[in-house]
């Protein structure tokens, strides 16, 4: 038995030694499932075209954010900025790489899949559980051609640190004062009703089983799963229907040099109102991040390929890509990323 | 004789080994909560709010919802591992049919949890959701009540093994005077087998209990994962195994992190009562030597 | 009471019991028949060869999840199995207070629930190494082994009888080889099986992954990485909208299951074979 145990330990050291010593190399990501089928179709494509392996697992922003903070990954993945308070806690300086934009989209189970327009008031209502069926007059003087049933509205929400959760009670506690004082905003919220799901994926699966359930996901979701969504009264009374038209619209702000910019609640015309922005976070001094030499060089190589050839793919996706002043700055910002006190880029 | 003594010495390394591990363990646990023990205190325990907004944390949502599925599952599987207990050592004892029934009973406990959950919400939750729909209400198809009947499904060879070495252990003597007396099987169970073998039965329910009360990925699926009270047993809820599965890698105000880890050790020194007390009774009815 | 009442009273009861003891097996039947019908036509040597695709993209293999998890599970097997033999064999020679002491903190180790070797995971391993890995992972199951091991080691021996130890004594022979040499070797098909059996359970363990393998959508051989491992995959995919990871999940799972019943056979058959007998 020990002889065998040792015959295995020298076997596995002499085979994973030489394999790692030649190795490339790895780099680890973690977080928002808001930009997932981006991020995934973007490794993928980077690793057949550099042979980088670029480990990302979606397991949400607030988990992006708390494993940065851990240093256990390279970089970070949020649709929800960190604000000032809580970039105290990083132990180093962290910045914020726009990627794209998304809209956040509410997604419903309800036969026939009509396509409804829904009110920031009629929203916020559903959420905090007041309005409990599909037939209420409220929504039907809304519709009054679609053919609401006489079923109970099952809410279903996040059960994990979401940066599309942000984004949307970001969005609420804009426009309704009293999601604001019961609720607020955040990644982890104390949700007054509803069923949680995991991920942006748990979300639109449990959505399409239970029917009468409602739910908000990145629009990608609904529409790789032919899930109907909403169409949303914006600020300038406008019904407007998320879109990468209607997210560049909401995109097309002033954009501070951090880029940590709320997009919700937009006063552009035809603006889709729960737009966000989802961001790649890294720190700013990568040795100090324990990073080596040779990754961080990577790790820059990575993220300027991504805010420059990776936008081809956003818009196949149905993700807004970035506009040029938001290339503009997220350029600015990849390139003071240090190693010590040595520039990255060249 | 120098060799000897380092064996030795190996030999007692090794279980000093294990008691430091659960030392550090609790430690671990400890120095993990201390942060959520400052801030919450005793509210913690009767707190019904989880609001990692306000950052106000309270754990009996989870309690709560860890003992509905618990005791539920408990209750509903009882009957059915005391049948195959009793069924393999009384009436199929010694019989290749009772091999087999035993058999099967194992491989039940041998299916991993995630496959449990994943079985559970392709098959179950529909379903009860179906049910629900019948009875008018919110068709989650998740909630407690799926939780519990999955489990109870999970914890059925807990308790029937236990259950069928403990009337194995009734002497035979005693039995088979019964059945010298004229008493039916039946008559046999009731008096003789049952009475004797019930605090045994009782220590295998009680660990079952700190079985389904620690369990996880099973009741993650199809829990329902909300955070608030459940108000019966069709609502979505949280156990204290599920709320840290959920929210542990995201947590990200240490505050929330911590009252995960305070979770996490309410959880080890609650399943630690209880399978304490049903080893104890274990040992005193089967001490060692005895088999 | 009448003789008549009495039986009818006796056969009602055995009929009852009957039908509880048959129900109570039927799920397994049908999770059994399910894993089967929805999983096996997922395999494929593409299957086990290939790499996951993408959120909804169809075809795709679970080649990383297969050697995750043999890579894991190995590292469990050299931490716990040595460590588990001591300290089962100490447990068995030292009748002391302290080994009473140690039998209770292994049954306290056994009832630890699974997610909170996951936790521990994270905040020895991760944390401090900065990172996830398969080390941390198979250190979060022989955890969850040590107190299999420890047990059927203890068990085994006890069952060993004093003579065979007291004959080799006579011989000459020394403390350390009677047990290493003489002892150990004849306890070899209960020790063996308490470890396959050991196996068999993390196999299917998912919980203790949550925190500390991660997941990877790469082959990755460095133990000090990240890595995925079949049950978590599972998880995910279970989770998920796309039918095109239902289908893999549903195939993952037959593969997990056919390999823990295998195990389980092994066990039943090699226990058999292997025993030494008095």
């Amino acid at each position: 038995m020990k002889k065998l145990l040792l015959f295995l330990t020298i076997t596995l050291i002499t085979i994973l030694l030489p394999i790692n010593t030649f190795a490339s190399v790895n780099l680890t990501g973690a977080g928002a499932t808001f930009p997932y089928p981006l991020y995934s179709k973007m490794f993928s494509i980077y690793y057949k075209a550099t042979g980088i392996k670029v480990n990302y697992q979606a397991i949400g922003s607030g988990g992006g954010i708390r494993q940065l903070l851990s240093k256990t990954v390279d970089f970070g993945a949020s649709d929800a900025f960190v604000d000032d308070k809580g970039l105290k806690n990083f132990p180093h300086k962290v910045v914020h790489i726009p990627m794209c934009a998304g809209a956040v989209v509410l997604t419903y189970n309800i036969s026939g899949n009509p396509f409804l327009k829904l009110t920031p008031e009629l929203i916020s209502s559903i959420f905090l559980g007041k309005i409990k069926k599909w037939n209420n007059p409220r929504i039907k003087e809304l519709n009054p051609s679609v053919n609401l049933p006489d079923l109970k509205i099952v809410v279903v929400h996040r059960s994990d640190g979401s940066g599309t959760t942000f984004i949307f009670s970001d969005y609420l506690s804009k426009v309704s004062k009293e999601w604001k004082d019961k609720v607020g905003r955040g990644k982890a919220l104390n949700w007054p009703v509803g069923l949680g799901a995991k991920g942006n994926p748990g979300v639109a699966g449990l959505i399409k089983q239970v029917p009468g359930a409602i739910g908000y996901v990145e629009l990608i979701y609904a529409l790789s799963n032919k899930m109907p969504f909403a169409s949303i009264k914006n600020e300038s009374g406008n019904f407007v229907k998320p879109s990468i038209e209607s997210v560049k619209l909401a995109a097309n702000t002033t954009l501070p040099d951090d880029m940590r910019v709320s997009l919700t609640n937009t006063n552009a015309i035809n603006g889709y109102p729960i737009s966000g922005f989802t961001w790649i976070l890294v720190y700013k001094d990568l040795n100090k991040a324990g990073l080596s030499m040779a990754k961080s060089k990577e790790l820059v190589k990575l993220l300027w390929w991504m805010i420059h050839t990776g936008q081809q793919y956003a818009e196949s996706l149905h993700y807004a890509p970035l506009s040029p002043k938001a290339k503009a700055k997220a350029e600015r910002i990849i390139k003071n990323i240090k190693f010590g006190n040595k520039t990255l880029l060249k | 004789m120098k060799e000897d003594k380092i064996f030795k010495t190996t030999l007692i390394m090794s279980g000093v080994f294990i008691a430091l591990l659960i030392i550090l363990i609790l430690y671990s646990l400890f120095k993990g909560s201390y942060l959520s023990i400052k801030q919450n205190g005793f509210n913690f325990l009767t707190g019904k709010e989880w609001d990692p907004v306000s950052e106000k944390f309270g754990l009996l949502p989870f309690l709560v919802g860890t003992l509905l599925t618990s005791v539920l599952s408990l209750l509903i599987s009882i009957p059915f591992a005391l049948s195959i207990a009793i069924f393999s050592a009384i009436y199929l004892k010694k019989s290749f049919t009772g091999k087999i029934l035993n058999y099967l009973t194992d491989l039940l406990s041998g299916i991993p949890s995630v496959i449990y959950g994943f079985w559970g919400l392709y098959f179950f939750v529909p379903i009860i959701r179906k049910l629900e729909i019948s009875l008018g209400i919110l068709p989650y198809g998740v909630g407690i009540i799926t939780a519990s009947l999955i489990l109870s499904i999970m914890i059925i060879p807990y308790t029937s093994s236990i259950a069928r070495e403990v009337i194995n252990l009734v002497p035979s003597e005693l039995i088979e005077a019964g059945y010298a007396m004229g008493a039916t099987t039946y008559d046999v169970i009731k008096k003789i087998i049952l009475p004797y073998a019930k605090s045994g039965i009782f220590a295998g329910i009680l660990l079952s209990f700190g079985r389904a009360f620690g369990e996880t990925m099973a009741v993650t699926m199809v829990i329902g994962n909300s955070n608030t009270l459940p108000k019966n047993i069709f609502s979505p809820a949280n156990t204290m195994a599920s709320i840290i599965a959920n929210e542990f890698t995201e947590a990200t105000k240490n505050s929330h992190l911590s009252s995960l880890i305070e979770v996490g050790l309410w959880l080890f020194l609650i399943t630690f009562v209880i399978n304490f007390i049903g080893q104890t009774i274990i040992k005193k009815f089967a001490p060692e030597g005895g088999k | 009471m009448n003789p008549r009442k009495k039986i009818f009273k006796d056969n009602l009861f055995k009929f009852i019991i009957m039908i509880f003891s048959f129900v109570s097996v039927t799920p397994l039947f049908f999770i059994l028949f399910q894993i089967v019908r929805n999983g096996i036509s997922s395999i494929s040597i593409n299957f086990i060869l290939k790499l996951p695709k993408g959120p909804g993209e169809s075809g795709g293999g679970i080649l990383n999840s297969i050697i995750g998890t043999f890579i894991i599970i190995t590292i469990a097997i050299i931490i716990s199995v040595p460590i588990g033999i001591s300290a089962g064999i100490y447990l068995n020679e030292y009748k002391n207070r302290f080994a009473e002491l140690l039998k209770v903190i292994v049954n306290v180790l056994q009832g630890l629930p699974s997610i909170l070797i996951g936790i521990i995971a994270y905040l020895w391993v991760v944390k401090p190494m900065r990172g996830f890995s398969a080390l941390s992972g198979g250190i979060a199951l022989a955890l969850m082994m040590l107190p299999m091991v420890i047990k059927s080691t203890e068990e085994t021996l006890k069952l060993i009888p004093h003579s065979l130890k007291e004959a080799s004594y006579a011989l000459g022979v020394s403390y350390k080889d009677t047990i290493l040499k003489v002892i150990l070797p004849s306890g070899f098909s209960g020790i063996a099986s308490g470890i396959f059996i050991g196996i068999a359970r993390i196999t299917g363990e998912t919980a203790p992954l949550l925190f500390s393998a991660f997941g990877n959508p790469f082959v990755n051989l460095n133990p000090f990485k990240p890595v995925d491992a079949i049950p978590l995959l599972i998880f995910n995919y279970a989770m998920s909208p796309y039918e095109s990871w239902h289908k893999i999940a549903w195939g993952a799972s037959f593969l997990l299951v056919a390999g823990v019943l295998i195990l389980n056979i092994i066990i039943k058959m090699a226990g058999e074979k292997w025993k030494v007998k008095f």
